[in-house]
This record gives C-alpha cells, sequence and structure tokens, in this order.
C-alpha cells in the first residue's frame, strides 16, 4: 500500500459527498443508533403517550441539550483517534467558577461567561498541546486534566461550591420563549440547533474532512500536508469550548450542586461510541454522535417511564450498551466491504 | 493451564504468607493490640448493631430516636452543641493528661454539609488553641475513601504522639476495626457523625439520627397532604447506611399513611439529575409532595414545577440556606429536617473536656430538631449573609471568625 | 513464526524492560530523597518505621489492580471494570465467610471463581462480540453497579478476625497484605517471561494482526489476561474485606479504575499495549504510595493532592514520551534514508505524527509483513529495544520508521474492537 492512503481523498469528494453521508447514516455501524433512538421513543409514546405533547417533547430537549452539545465536542477529539476524560469535570469546574465569581450579581454575567469561554479554550489548548507536541497520550492527558481540575476547584472552593448563579446566566439553560402549542420554546433549544448548524459545518468544511482523515490514518495525512497537531489542538480546544458551553447549560437549568458535572466524561463517550463512531478515529458521523446522545437520554427517560427500580437501571444501561456496540461493530463489518470498489474491499478483507 | 498455575502459585504464596504472620507476629510491637483488638471484635459481634446484616430497619432503634426528639435535651439550651439528650455519663480519669495534641481523622469535605461543619469546627479548634487548651491539631482526609481512613488512622496511631483521636467515619461497618485499633492503642477516641459497630470510644457523639431525620419530613408530608395523594422519594446514593436509615423510617410511616410512593430515585445529589427526574415524574402525572433524604438539590426540584407550570409540592428539604431561601420566596409547604451541622464544634470540645478528667456521654446524643415555617424566617435573617450552600443551623456565631470564616470558603 | 517472534520479543523485552523500569525505579528513589528531604524540613522522618509501614500499606490494595490492569495494558485493552469487581468481591468474601473462620477457604475460592468469571465475560466481550474494551469494561461494570445497588443496601457480611489479619498484620514493617501483593507480582513477572501467553501478551499488544498473522490465538491471549486482571481485582476485593471486616459496595465509587490505569502508565507502560511490565508499575504504584504519605505527612489539602497527582502523572508520561521521542529522532533519519520516505518526508511531519501503529500495520500487506518479521530484526537500525518487536519490522516496511507508537489511546482501544 502507498503511504498516501486513497482513503482521505476519497471522503471529501464532492460529487459523492451526499450520497456518502447518507450511506454513512443508514448504513454501517450507524444504523443501529437510528433504530434504537426510534425504537426507545415509540416505546416511550406507547407507555405515556403524553410525551409526545409539544411541552413534554421541550422538557426533554431541555435536559438533554447539554449531554448532546458534550457529544458533539466529545465526537471532534474521538473521530481525530483522541479522548476528552476531562469534560465532566471541565463542566463542574466551570458551573463552580460562574457561580464563585457571578455571587449572584446579574451585571457580572455576560464578563463572566466570557471568561468561562477563555478558560475553557485555554483548558482545551493545554489538552491538546500536552497531547500533541508532548506525546502524552490523551487518556492520560485528559485523566490528568480532571484530576486536576476536580482539585484545584474544590482547592479554590474550599471543597464545595460558594456563591450563586445571576438569574441572567440562568436564562439559556431553563428559560425559553413563552408560545402556544410548546407552552415554551426552550433557549437550550435554539443554542443547541445553532450549535448542530456550526458542528455539520465544521465536519463539511476542510478542517472536518481533514479531521475525520486525521483519525483515519494519522501518518497518511501528515504526509499529505496535514498539521496533524494544529488539528488534534483544536478539536480539544472544541471539545471544551462546547464542554463550557454544555456547562451553561446544565448551571442554568439546575443551578449549583456539589455534583455536577460528575461522571459526564463517560456519558458522553458513551453516546458518541453509541453513536457508532469508532473509538480511534476516522469513522462516524456527528449527526450520529448526536442522535447517541439523544437515545442515551432517551433511554434514562424509558427507565423512568418504566417504573424501573432505580437500582438496576445501571446494569440494564450497560446491557444495552455492549450489545448496540456490539451489533454495530457486527453491521459495520459486512456493509462495507458491498459498498466499497473491489479493491478496497480486498484491502479491508485483509485487514480485518 | 498456565493460568491455574500462576494461580496456584499465587494462593500458595498466600498461604505461606498467612502461615508466616502468625508465627512471626509477636515479634512486631503492634501485633499485641490488633490481637487485642480483634478480641473485642469478638464481643462487639453480639452487639446490636443492625449494620452488619445488610439490613436498615431496626425497630427498637426507630423508636427509640422517634422518642428522643421529644426529650428535653440537658445542658444550655443557648449552646445546643453542649446539650445531650438522656445522658449517660462516663468517668475519664483515666485520660486525664498534659498533652495536648488532637488528630482528627476525617472521611471527607466532599459535600457542602461537611464543608460548613469542617470551618466550624477549625473555628472551635482556633479558639481552644488560642487559650492553650489544644497544641497541635493534626488533620487527615481520606477523601471517601474508606480503605484511605483505615490507614490514615493507623498513620495517628503509628505515630503515637495523639493524645486523643478523633473520628468522622466515612461507612459505619468498614471502619470499626481501625477505630477499635485506635482504641487499643490507648488514646482516647472520640467518634461523631456517622457511627461504628463498637463502642470501644469513650465518646460517640452524633444527633438524634437518621430514623429521626426520615421520620420528620415523612410525617410532616402525611400531615399535609391528603390521603391519596403522591409522593416521589429522592434519594442520593444507594449503600450509605445512614441514608439507608432516613429512608427506612419515611417506609415505615408512609406504609401507615394513606400516601401514594410514586418512587424512590437516586440522584447522586446532583441538580441537573434531580431536576430531570422530578421533570419527567411530572410528565407522567400529578406529584403533590416530595420526600428528600438530604436536601442537596433540592432547589432544582421545586424549580422543576416552576418550569412545567405546576403547583409547588409540599416539600421536604434540609437547612441549607439555598432551599430554606426559595421557601421563603415562594411560600410552598415546607418542612427543612435539621442533621445538625453544630455536632462538629462538640467533639473538640469533648477532646479537652477528657484531658481535664470531666466526665462526658458515653453517646452523647444532640439535638436535632427540624426548622418549621415558624422559626424560618428567624434562621434565615440570622445567616442573610451566609452563601446559599451553608446550613442554617451550624452553630457557629459566637465564634471569633464569625461571619467571615463561613463567608469566604 | 510464532515461536521466532516469541522468542525475538522476549529477548528484546527484557533488555527493553531493564530500561524503562530502571527509570521509574530511579525516579521513586528520587521522590523518597525529594520527600525525605521535605518532611525533615517539617521536623518528622519518612523512613520512619512508621511512615514505611504507611506507605507499604497504601500500595498494597493498588498494587493488586495495577498488576492485573498492566497485563490488560500489555495486551493493548483496559478495564474500566475493576472497582466494581473489586466491591463485588468484598461483598461475596464478607458474605461467604460470615465471620466463621472454617469459611475462609471457600470464601477465597468462591471470589477467585467470580473474578475470573467476569473476567472470561470481559474479554470474550472484546474479542469475540468486537466491542471497544473501554465500552465492554464500562458497560460491564455498570451491570456489576446495578446487581450491587440492588442486592446490597450497605456494607453487609462479616469477616473472621483471622482473616482480617491479612489486612492488618505484619512481619516486621512489612503489611503480609504487601507481601502477597509483591508474591502476586513475582508471580506475574515471571508468567509473562516464562509462559507462552505471557509473551504472546506483548505481541498482541504490539500489533494484534502482525501476532495472529503469526499464528498466535489473540482472542485467547486477551481473554486470558481480562480473566487475570479480574482476578487481581478479586485478590484486591479480599483484601479490602480483611481491612474493613466486611464487604462494601460503594467501594466503587474510590475510583480505582482510573487511579490503576494511572500506576500502571506512571509505571511506564505503554498504553497502546506491547511494552511495559510488571516491575515498572509496582514501581508506579509506590511512587503513588510515597507521594500519598509525604502529603499525609505534610497534611497537604486533599485537593491539592489530586492537582499534583495529575500533573505529576502527565508530567511523567511526558517524560518517557520525550526519551522515545529522542530515540526515534536519529532513527527517523535512519529511516528515511532506508525508505525513501513519503511525499512530505520525515520532516516537521514524521516528529508529531507518529503514525497509527495498528493502523499502520494493518494496512500493510499481508505478505511483506511477514516477510519483514525477521530482517526486521536484523537490519542494523538501532535496534531500538521494544517490547513490540515483533511490531517494529511491520512498521519500519510502511515507510515511517516512527509508527511505532500511536499518542491516542484511542486507536490502542479500537485495537482489538478489530472494526477497522
Amino acid at each position: 500500500m502507498t503511504v498516501t492512503s486513497p482513503r482521505p481523498t476519497r471522503r471529501p469528494s464532492a460529487g459523492s459527498r451526499a450520497a456518502d453521508l447518507a450511506g454513512r447514516l443508514f448504513g454501517g455501524g450507524s444504523a443501529t443508533v437510528f433504530a434504537l433512538l426510534l425504537v426507545v421513543f415509540a416505546w416511550i409514546f406507547i407507555i405515556n403517550p403524553s410525551f409526545a405533547e409539544p411541552p413534554s417533547l421541550m422538557a426533554f430537549i431541555k435536559q438533554a441539550a447539554p449531554l448532546v452539545i458534550l457529544a458533539i465536542g466529545q465526537y471532534f477529539v474521538i473521530v481525530s483517534g483522541e479522548f476528552d476524560l476531562s469534560v465532566g469535570s471541565l463542566v463542574g469546574a466551570q458551573v463552580v467558577i460562574a457561580a464563585a465569581l457571578l455571587d449572584g450579581e446579574e451585571s457580572r454575567t455576560v464578563p463572566v461567561i466570557l471568561l468561562m469561554l477563555g478558560f475553557g479554550i485555554l483548558v482545551g489548548l493545554v489538552n491538546g498541546l500536552v497531547t500533541t507536541l508532548l506525546k502524552v497520550q490523551s487518556f492520560i492527558t485528559t485523566l490528568g486534566m480532571m484530576l486536576v481540575l476536580y482539585g484545584a476547584i474544590r482547592l479554590w472552593t474550599g471543597g464545595a461550591p460558594t456563591g450563586a448563579l445571576s438569574e441572567a446566566f440562568r436564562q439559556p439553560g431553563r428559560g425559553g420563549i413563552d408560545m402556544a402549542v410548546v407552552r415554551q420554546l426552550p433557549y437550550a433549544l435554539l443554542i443547541l440547533i445553532g450549535l448542530v448548524i456550526v458542528a455539520m459545518a465544521i465536519m463539511r468544511s476542510s478542517y472536518g474532512r481533514t479531521l475525520i482523515a486525521t483519525g483515519d490514518n494519522e501518518r497518511a495525512a501528515g504526509f499529505s500536508g496535514v498539521r496533524v497537531w494544529r488539528v488534534r489542538t483544536l478539536a480539544f480546544v472544541l471539545s471544551s469550548v462546547m464542554a463550557t458551553l454544555a456547562g451553561i447549560l446544565i448551571g442554568g437549568y439546575a443551578g449549583v450542586t456539589a455534583q455536577v458535572g460528575q461522571g459526564l466524561e463517560f456519558t458522553a463517550i458513551t453516546a458518541v461510541v453509541l453513536g457508532g463512531v469508532v473509538l480511534g478515529g476516522g469513522r462516524g458521523t456527528v449527526v450520529a454522535a448526536m442522535a447517541g446522545a439523544l437515545t442515551l437520554e432517551a433511554l434514562f427517560t424509558l427507565f423512568n417511564q418504566l417504573s424501573m427500580p432505580s437500582t438496576i437501571r445501571p446494569a440494564v444501561q450497560g446491557v444495552i450498551i455492549i450489545a448496540a456496540v456490539a451489533y454495530a461493530a457486527r453491521e459495520r463489518a459486512r456493509p462495507r466491504q458491498h459498498a466499497e470498489t473491489p479493491a478496497e474491499s480486498q484491502q479491508s478483507s485483509e485487514k480485518s | 493451564m498456565r493460568r491455574s498455575r500462576a494461580l496456584l502459585a499465587a494462593s500458595a504464596a498466600a498461604a505461606l504468607m498467612l502461615a508466616a504472620c502468625t508465627t512471626d507476629e509477636p515479634a512486631d510491637t503492634a501485633a499485641p493490640e490488633e490481637t487485642a483488638a480483634a478480641g473485642d471484635e469478638a464481643g462487639a459481634e453480639g452487639e446490636e448493631e443492625p449494620e452488619a446484616e445488610g439490613e436498615f430497619f431496626v425497630q427498637a432503634d426507630y423508636d427509640r430516636q422517634l422518642a428522643q426528639r421529644d426529650v428535653e435535651p440537658e445542658g444550655p439550651a443557648d449552646q445546643p452543641w453542649l446539650q445531650a439528650i438522656e445522658p449517660e455519663y462516663v468517668d475519664t480519669a483515666q485520660y486525664a493528661q498534659d498533652g495536648n495534641t488532637l488528630c482528627f481523622s476525617n472521611a471527607s469535605v466532599s459535600n457542602p454539609w461537611r464543608v460548613t461543619g469542617w470551618i466550624t469546627m477549625q473555628q472551635q479548634v482556633e479558639v481552644l488553641r488560642a487559650a492553650g487548651e489544644i497544641g497541635e491539631f493534626r488533620y487527615s482526609d481520606a477523601a471517601d475513601d474508606d480503605n484511605q481512613q483505615i490507614t490514615d488512622i493507623q498513620a495517628f496511631i503509628d505515630a503515637g504522639d495523639c493524645n486523643a483521636i478523633i473520628i468522622s467515619p466515612s461507612t459505619t461497618a468498614t471502619l470499626t476495626p481501625a477505630v477499635e485499633a485506635a482504641c487499643a492503642s490507648g488514646v482516647p477516641v472520640i467518634v461523631f457523625d456517622r457511627g461504628v459497630n463498637t463502642d470501644c470510644m469513650v465518646t460517640f457523639i452524633h444527633p438524634i439520627g437518621g430514623y429521626a431525620y426520615g421520620a420528620d419530613g415523612a410525617e410532616f408530608l402525611v400531615e399535609n397532604l391528603e390521603p391519596g395523594s403522591t409522593v416521589l422519594a429522592l434519594r442520593i446514593l444507594p449503600g450509605v447506611d445512614v441514608l439507608e436509615n432516613r429512608w427506612a423510617a419515611a417506609q415505615e410511616i408512609f406504609a401507615d399513611s394513606e400516601l401514594e410512593i410514586l418512587g424512590d430515585e437516586f440522584t447522586g445529589g446532583d441538580g441537573a439529575e434531580i431536576k430531570n427526574i422530578v421533570t419527567q415524574y411530572l410528565q407522567r402525572g400529578e406529584v403533590d409532595g416530595i420526600w428528600m433524604d438530604a436536601g442537596d438539590g433540592a432547589v432544582a426540584a421545586v424549580e422543576a414545577f416552576e418550569d412545567t407550570g405546576n403547583d409547588y409540592p409540599v416539600m421536604v428539604g434540609e437547612d441549607e440556606l439555598s432551599f430554606m431561601r426559595k421557601w421563603q420566596e415562594t411560600g410552598m409547604t415546607a418542612i427543612a429536617p435539621v442533621y445538625s451541622n453544630f455536632q462538629w464544634r462538640t467533639p473538640i470540645l469533648a477532646a479537652t473536656m477528657i484531658w481535664n478528667g470531666e466526665q462526658v456521654p458515653q453517646e452523647w446524643v444532640l439535638p436535632q430538631e427540624p426548622i418549621t415555617e415558624s422559626d424560618r424566617d428567624e434562621f434565615l435573617d440570622r445567616n442573610a449573609d451566609m452563601p446559599s450552600l451553608h446550613y442554617a443551623k451550624f452553630g457557629g456565631e459566637d465564634l471569633p471568625g464569625y461571619p467571615t470564616a463561613w463567608q469566604d470558603r | 513464526m510464532s515461536r521466532v517472534l516469541a522468542v525475538a520479543g522476549r529477548g528484546v523485552t527484557s533488555r527493553r524492560r531493564l530500561g524503562s523500569t530502571e527509570i521509574v525505579w530511579l525516579a521513586l528513589v528520587g521522590v523518597l530523597v525529594v520527600g525525605a528531604v521535605l518532611v525533615a524540613i517539617d521536623g518528622h522522618n519518612l523512613l520512619s518505621t512508621a511512615n514505611t509501614r504507611d506507605m507499604l500499606t497504601r500500595s498494597s490494595l493498588l498494587g493488586f489492580v495495577a498488576i492485573g490492569q498492566t497485563l490488560v495494558i500489555l495486551c493493548r485493552s483496559l478495564d474500566l471494570s475493576v472497582g466494581y469487581v473489586m466491591a463485588l468481591c468484598s461483598l461475596i468474601a464478607a458474605t461467604t465467610m460470615d465471620g466463621d473462620p472454617a469459611r475462609v477457604p471457600l470464601a477465597v475460592a468462591a471470589v477467585l471463581v467470580v473474578a475470573g468469571l467476569i473476567g472470561l465475560g470481559n474479554g470474550l466481550i472484546i474479542s469475540a462480540l468486537k466491542v471497544n474494551p473501554f465500552i465492554a469494561t464500562l458497560g460491564v461494570g455498570l451491570i456489576i453497579k446495578g446487581y450491587l445497588d440492588t442486592e446490597y443496601q450497605g456494607p453487609a457480611g462479616d469477616v473472621p478476625s483471622s482473616f482480617q489479619q491479612f489486612g492488618y498484620s505484619r512481619i516486621g514493617p512489612i503489611p503480609v497484605s504487601t507481601l502477597v501483593m509483591l508474591a502476586v507480582a513475582v508471580a506475574a513477572i515471571v508468567y509473562l517471561r516464562k509462559t507462552r501467553t505471557g509473551y504472546h501478551m506483548f505481541a498482541v499488544g504490539g500489533s494484534a494482526d502482525v501476532a495472529r498473522l503469526s499464528g498466535i490465538r489473540t482472542g485467547r491471549v486477551i481473554v486470558t489476561a481480562h480473566v487475570l486482571c479480574s482476578i487481581a481485582a478479586g485478590l484486591a476485593g479480599l483484601l479490602i474485606a480483611a481491612r474493613f471486616g466486611t464487604g462494601s459496595a460503594l467501594v466503587y465509587d474510590s475510583g480505582y479504575d482510573l487511579e490503576s490505569i494511572a500506576a500502571v502508565v506512571l509505571g511506564g507502560t505503554l498504553l497502546l499495549g506491547g511494552r511495559g511490565g510488571i516491575g515498572g508499575t509496582i514501581a508506579g504504584v509506590l511512587i503513588l504510595a510515597v507521594l500519598d504519605t509525604v502529603f499525609n505527612i505534610l497534611e497537604v489539602d486533599p485537593f491539592f493532592k489530586d492537582v499534583l497527582r495529575g500533573v505529576i502523572i502527565v508530567a511523567a508520561v511526558a517524560i518517557y514520551a520525550r526519551r522515545q521521542i529522542d530515540r526515534k529522532a536519529s532513527r527517523v533519519r535512519f529511516g528515511d534514508g532506508g525508505n525513501g520516505g513519503g511525499p512530505n518526508g520525515g520532516g516537521p511531519n514524521g516528529g508529531d505524527d507518529d503514525g497509527g501503529g495498528g493502523a499502520a500495520s494493518l494496512e500493510t500487506p499481508t505478505g511483506r509483513t511477514v516477510q519483514a518479521g525477521s530482517p526486521g530484526g536484523t537490519d542494523g537500525t538501532d535496534q531500538r529495544p521494544g517490547a513490540g518487536g515483533p511490531l517494529e519490522p511491520s512498521v519500519r516496511t510502511d515507510g515511517g520508521p516512527a509508527a511505532h507508537r500511536v499518542h491516542g489511546p484511542a486507536r490502542h482501544l479500537d485495537g482489538m474492537g478489530g472494526a477497522r
């Protein structure tokens, strides 16, 4: 095989992009998540038809938005072949920072949000540069960042959050535009739509294609002129910025608690993988990653609607995740070979 | 094959070590203490402590705690942290000494309740240090890790220069051997907050307890809701014995009522999770009352009602200020059960009493009274300048660091 | 072929491991010295019997878990379920013993069997169902969590005092639990060096595909590693039971999963598999224990401990990586000459972009990989010692000498996912 792999160059080829997208959405590993999402939603509607009413759906969106945003951020990192374990801690840190700096003062809202974004960018830069320039595996970099953020924030606040959020700060996560039918159109939904558009635009831009190419075959991407370190560092920055936005929404949605953000990194990674995005990079779409996040949230809702005892929910969740990923791995192994040119399929059979 | 060989080797090694240990043990200076501890433990097994069985409802404890709520505590009314309910004093003359190094093994400061208490404790230490009653104050924090705390306690024992050891155990049953080892070292041991399955310590300081806490809230719901109303129970974590007691008491009371319990959910104390769960229950139908095993995130639960356009529920929170302020603001029907935060002062004072040879209650039961609508505003006025994650009954108003120590955390 | 590779792997391995392990042990000595000085300034003695005991006690629990974790990481897998396995095993041990010393052997056997079965489950999900190890073990962990939360409302069971000795007694200054942990470590070292499955683990971690092509049953190796890892976690669960005198489900919240991975990586084992060893891991565990003890004596705020730990772990890995880059830098030139390089040469990118070890070798046509197997070892290029011996040749033929190291653990995770 030549050094320049044909695949990264094939992906962006303009004409086939739409077909490619559709193929990747509904074929391969990502089909599982859409099927699962439909099944879970159908099930919820059957158990509780009132859930299909617009106000209930809006409430669902409001609570799901932060995870979807985190999944978008995590997607950028995962598709480039890395990991970001620091997002949970970062969400927690950002909410605590906001509360401490705002201390209930409305006038500080905008400066504090800007400061939070700056802090998010800084964290992403550190993650990215340590990973790419110092060659520390991102699992370790971001694990270290997770510990540092966890400790530093608590060190700063003495163990538990202090201060209070301002009303204005809480609006994006909690508020909305009052209107008929849906009762209230949450700002979170508007923000989410905005970010989804941005995310899709990023993935269609040359940066997005480079990102996938990097995750797919880092060396090949490097040889074809991609500055891998820049591409990946930017992915970490995007992830941290998304985590910051998710933090703003979560803080707005539910206020400050000591536990905020805990364990979100695993949930976000699970969501992305559930969406058929391959850990290791190069495969999967951002839309499927978001679908993964929605599926996970819908699953939690379903458990609740089923009145399942809350102690066994983790077990059911574990089974479903493993089953879905195993099924997707199988599915992915099959259709790919039909879809590709003989030469490639020959290669992939060699590969697997 | 190889696996089994490795296994065999490992287990053989383990067996060998165990065998070797018994023979070598007397050579170790610490060993006799541990044997003693083990002996004590055999004695302690007969105790009525329920936790070891994994069963979280003991009728006798429940009845006792509920009754203690109505007992007038002995001691100064303006210093509830020195009051005691039905105390049985023990003589501490044997521990009287001039040394004044105080060692404290803390489970963690991982939630606002513990942070508030820890500040109060430090302030109390400052006062006594200035008075010369306490010399060095050594502190270790196990960050909620039982094994870490066992090691921390062992380190205090090994250091050998603690004149008293205060322990706030992270889990009841698991810290028992470590506490016994501490007792066996001859140093006076003071346990507070959560208990352990032994009575070897000089004094065990705690508010009335989890059953009383759970019952306060549950009884309030039963009184304030029409028969047939629906109640949602929100709990933090499974498997924490003190929290299980609160829920066990609530279940006991709900069982005798006409209330319908919609479910009990674990929230991890995370506001977002609480809001999600409450919102989902509201989508399914009416929720008339909320019972919580701790007030963390109570405000998020209330907001779920606001955001979905539902009427306020009858609410069980805690004396955390964010909840109490929300309660005052909305005027909803609510109660704030209290797990007396001022108990963090008591062990420090107890240590100096023990050093002076003064009597202390063997089981030092502190008063634990919920805040109701009648005294809510008074507590809010008193704590007007305190941050929202502060606890109303922290009991440190007379300490010199008040109020800044609690404000600038 | 497998034999050749394995032997080569072993020869290179031991040399390499010596180097890497030495550094970690040197780091341990460094940490001890710095710690001792700091503690001395504070007026204490870090190496007093009591403090030594304290350090060793702290290391034993994490030690068990980290030994097991090393095995799976060597295979390019990882295990996030260890914390849950520990919790479950402590409960099984305590409830089976139920205060009766005669039932101790039964309880130990039960723990080992259950832990082994969980490991078997992990291994099969990863190797047969092709689920990424991260997700597989996270999922299995959730399943165990569900069981624990449903089944146990709190600490349960009663450990007889005879078995508590495992957690509390000492021979001289050394806790019995530490001795057992070290014995297990020695057993694991012997296992890795002297058994075929043992050194197959390095090969599988180096490159599953090359290993497979050279006749190693990779699935079996991975399953074995996971079984051993879970059993090690089971031993940790037994120690928990001995120390607590009861079983506790909440152990899973104590973060042993990530901490054990951190210890393994701190010990110089590559998160991408194929390189490293138990010796380094033990040093890594001891470093963390020494830090803990020093922090404790100096009464460092527990949250500051987290910050320091995070920084130290990242810094250590950065230093290991730096060493490897330096070596590689000389090899890049070397290799480029030989291979003619890619379009962009090994220029700026050759350095940062050290290729997907997994991916690169995957894309190497089968024939060449296998062919290259032996010449790779003898081609005179600086023989960078590496347990990934079997992998290196394939990488070299792939045009980029640097390709051995991937810097995304992600790929390592994917390696077993087999989806590519």
